[in-house]
């Protein structure tokens, strides 16, 4: 792999002047903003976040724990994006402010650990966050989470007591075909090239196993590379730029490797981070090109469904059906036709459409775990406009959004499941 | 505030009164409360969130006992300053107090309270087939308090009227922390009209804690439609024709070949972007009336020259017209950094004088200016971009806008439609009246309120260490910092 000196330095990323100044101060994206919803502070905005970065920018003060506060109650959902007229990129002044934060701050000892873990070990190294997946499910099947359940052994510490509530049941972890191409049923039109995600196999596994199905029903020659591996939104959104880039690089190379008419995701957060690989390794001379041919051929899965067009199902999937926007996809993509239309076109298939769909769910990657209180203020408000549309199945576009709202539906005590849009696609094929 | 320690006690009063968690204070939080949505920005000293009447007013009575600036504040998207704490103090923001108390479909009004989004209280009222008209391009985000305050139009106040128009009554704190109703639930309530003073006060005469609007049942039928125009004077032209010719139509608006360039670049929207300007034109009322009505006013565009008009044809399509009109100022942050928007009224038969003279004034200073607004009041939007970053740009751009003022002033016009006054145009007044209608005005104010501290240095320019106008000032430095 080839490394790029400079880039490597930290604190390389920091929100650019011309990014701060596409900011004029307007508010309209007030209340676009989950965390301004919640709590009514301007401080809790996005134009209170911009004004902030602005005064850093411009010396008036640093990094302070103050502004840091502020940086890090963002969800990143970049609805201020789709509601901002002016074009302020903010999802990635957020993304180069939280690296900033890292370069110049000393976390505590217990965070640094637990960056130390996630970034470093865990998702750079998928074998790694597969073997912790099996621990879990071990603990999860073996009756020892039972035990604690039933004894409260973690009652004395909340925050591992609540984090422990939060689990999802693992189901059967997704296993790659045994071959790394699966052919297209009938005539392939196209090749395409799958990322297979690093939480989606662990906890979804069904899910891209339905997207091998559905993109291989449509002519398409699947391919899993198995050299892939983690996207690097999650370091990307947390100021881990550099390890990002890493990954950026890893899978740049992998996936153009295959030559593929298209790179299949079905997961929005990873999606919105391959789409702009473009953006992170612009600095990056070695991989510039590259990455732009790479993020041309990024598709979330629905979007290339409609682009494609896909075939229509027959079977009958009688059901109420509402969508939960996933900022990445809504937001941060662009796309809000391309889920509905996979669902519409589904035969028995009511769609109704929820108030606020593409307000966040509150998931936002692990901002759920971190920010737990103001995460589940989000979700009960998200909730309410879920009960109001009465749903048989919440449909969604991500991994995170899907957790958090299984987490939603069991908290209300709705008679609701969650699928991926993929999902129900493939079962309308039959 | 003198002293370190009178500020320490001052926060820990506010905290008894509100909880610690709704009072902000640090230097961090105060530069997000520095600003509103126009070029106006100051540092107060300590932002409180109240959430009933009754904290309001022991705020107020707190800031009355000390002698310490007040200033009300809604979602800070303002235009002119008001919420801009020119000389620091407590900057009260209403945005907790957002609770939509009452909806009458009989009476066809509502009760609410201050920081109830404008939209909001449309969106509840629909059920009911009723809706608030006043609808700033704001209206997504700006609260009914802040309207109150500035008087805010909107585009389809052209033939159901502004703010005042549609409110009956308000609860306020006065400045000496009393709480008081002006006017009520009927139309026509005995005595002065106060809140019809009250109604664009800007903040000078107290807080509003509660509003009774009137609600409008939404029309039958309504037709959107978009002129297209080679020529800006085309556009003007057929803008007095459409108005001479009887029709008031729902909203009647001007955007320029400048705006164009911005807002296709924000929104979905197909306006040619090689146009001088477009109209765009709304007809709302009985079904036969709206044919009747946009059939001449698409005749009149088209006799004046329209090179083509095109008719929403799904509510979609009228919704996104509408949100390239409302997104049209914000969307010129895409040309440039900073904009200067003026609010100058003319009448609608000088207009195209007016645009040509505007247009010379920002070329002779070199600076584009881009045009949108309500043209069927004759309310102007003349926005002047610049770059705060360059030196003497702030200085010079106030100046371009003065010259502006003047002009609208001289054809018979006036400073401001439906923003305010606020801060950079209260040394303008005296283009309009003479010291005697201004001393008349502030006599009001003293009777209101004895203390000078109460939203300070707004509308008037003869208030005691305020300063004649207003300069762009050097924002402080809070500390070392900045990124790496």
């Amino acid at each position: 792999m080839t490394t790029n000196a400079p880039l490597e330095l930290p604190g390389a990323d920091a929100p650019t002047e011309a990014d701060i100044y596409k900011c004029v101060h307007c508010g309209l994206c007030l209340q676009a903003c989950p965390t301004y919803l919640e709590l009514g502070l301007e401080t809790e905005s996005p134009r209170g976040r911009v004004a902030l970065m602005k005064a850093v920018h411009g010396g008036r003060f640093g990094l302070t724990e103050g502004v840091v506060g502020h940086m890090e109650l963002c969800l990143q959902c970049r609805a201020c994006e789709t509601a901002c007229p002016s074009g302020v990129p903010f999802g990635r002044m957020m993304e180069a402010t939280r690296a900033q934060i890292t370069a110049t701050t000393r976390r505590s000892l217990r965070a640094r650990a637990v960056r130390f873990l996630v970034f470093r070990l865990l998702f750079p190294r998928l074998g790694l966050l597969r073997a912790g997946a099996w621990l879990l499910k071990l603990y999860q099947r073996s009756g020892v989470q039972w035990l604690v359940r039933e004894l409260r052994v973690l009652k004395p510490i909340k925050s591992l007591d609540q984090l422990e509530q939060q689990l999802p049941r693992l189901p059967k972890f997704y296993r790659p075909p045994p071959s790394e191409l699966v052919p297209a049923q009938g005539q392939a039109t196209r090749r395409v090239a799958m990322l297979s995600g690093c939480v989606m196999p662990l906890v979804y596994g069904p899910v891209n196993e339905a997207t091998v199905r559905v993109l291989a029903r449509n002519g398409c020659d699947v391919l899993t590379p198995r050299a892939q591996g983690c996207c690097g939104s999650l370091h990307a959104h947390s100021g881990e730029r550099d390890g990002a880039r890493a990954l950026a690089r890893r899978n740049i190379d992998v996936f153009l490797e295959t030559n593929p008419d298209a790179i299949i995701v079905n997961a929005a957060g990873c999606g919105a981070t391959m789409k702009e690989y473009v953006e992170l390794l612009e600095g990056d001379p070695a991989y510039r090109d590259k990455a732009r041919r790479f993020s041309a051929l990024v598709r979330d899965v629905t979007e290339f469904l409609a682009e494609l067009p896909f075939e229509p199902p027959k079977k009958e999937l009688s059901a109420r059906v509402t969508y939960q926007d996933s900022c990445h996809l809504v937001h941060a993509q662009g796309i809000k036709d391309a889920p509905r239309e996979v669902l519409r076109s589904i035969p028995g298939l009511r769609f109704v459409e929820m108030k606020a769909s593409d307000t966040c769910c509150g998931a936002a990657g692990v901002y759920n775990v971190v920010h737990r209180d103001l995460a589940n203020g989000i979700l009960d408000q998200k909730m309410a406009n879920v009960a109001a549309a009465q749903p048989d199945i919440i449909a969604t576009a991500n991994p995170g959004c899907m957790l958090q709202l299984e987490m939603g539906v069991r908290r209300m005590g709705l008679d609701a499941r969650v699928a991926h849009v993929v999902e129900l696609l493939d079962e309308a094929y039959g | 505030m003198a002293t370190k320690t009178k500020r320490t006690s001052l926060i820990g009063a506010l905290e008894g009164i509100v909880g610690a968690e709704f009072v902000l204070h640090t230097p961090e939080d105060m530069v997000v409360f520095e600003y509103d949505g126009s070029i106006g920005k100051s540092l107060p000293q300590v932002v409180v969130f109240p959430s009933t009447t009754e904290q309001v007013a022991q705020i107020v009575r707190l800031a009355y006992s000390v002698d310490v600036p007040i200033v009300p504040r809604g979602a800070g998207t303002g235009l002119s300053g008001g919420a801009v704490a020119v000389k620091g103090g407590i900057v009260v923001t209403l945005t907790r107090m957002n609770r939509i108390l009452e909806i009458d479909p009989v009476n066809r009004q509502a009760t609410v309270e201050p920081g109830v989004i404008n939209l909001h209280l449309s969106e509840q009222a629909e059920p009911h087939g009723l809706y608030y008209v006043p609808d700033p391009s704001s209206q997504r985000v700006c609260t009914i308090g802040g309207n109150v305050a500035e008087n805010s139009g909107g585009p389809h106040c052209l033939a159901y009227g502004v703010t005042t128009n549609h409110v009956l009554g308000l609860e306020v704190v006065l400045p000496d922390g009393e709480v008081v109703w002006l006017g009520g639930p009927l139309e026509d309530m005995p005595g002065y009209d106060l809140t019809g003073l009250f109604v664009g006060s800007e903040g000078t005469l107290g807080i509003v804690t509660k509003a009774i609007v009137k609600l409008y049942p939404i029309a039958e039928s309504v037709r959107t439609l978009v002129a297209v125009y080679e020529e800006i004077d085309d556009a003007s032209r057929a803008v007095s024709a459409i108005i001479a010719s009887g029709v008031i139509p729902a909203a009647l608006e001007m955007i320029d070949k400048v705006t164009i360039e911005a807002v296709v670049q924000a929104v979905d929207v197909e306006y040619p972007s090689d146009a001088g300007a477009v109209l765009l034109i709304e007809v709302d009322g009985l079904k036969e009336a709206v044919e009747q009505e946009s059939e001449a006013v698409e005749a009149i565009c088209r006799d004046l020259g329209a090179r083509e008009i095109r008719v929403a044809e799904t509510p979609e399509d009228r919704e996104r017209l509408w949100a390239a009109r409302k997104g049209a100022l914000a969307a010129l942050g895409r040309l440039a950094p900073n904009y200067y928007i003026l609010d100058g009224v003319v009448p609608r038969s000088r207009l195209m004088d007016v645009l040509r003279r505007v247009g010379e004034i920002c070329d002779r200073y070199d600076f584009r200016v881009a045009n949108v607004f309500h043209a069927g009041d004759g309310n102007l939007h003349p926005n002047i971009l610049f770059d705060e970053r360059i030196p003497g740009q702030s200085e010079r751009v106030l100046e371009a806008g003065a010259e502006i003022m003047q002009v609208c002033v001289e054809v018979g016009g006036t400073i401001t439609g439906e923003h305010g006054v606020g801060l950079e145009k209260k040394g303008f007044m005296s283009l309009v009246f003479s010291p005697q209608d201004i001393a008349a005005m502030e006599k009001v104010r003293d009777a209101f309120s004895s203390v000078e501290t109460f939203n300070p240095c707004k509308i008037f320019s003869t208030a005691k260490g305020c300063g004649e106008g207003w300069r762009v000032p050097t924002l402080p430095d809070l500390g070392p910092g900045s990124f790496l």
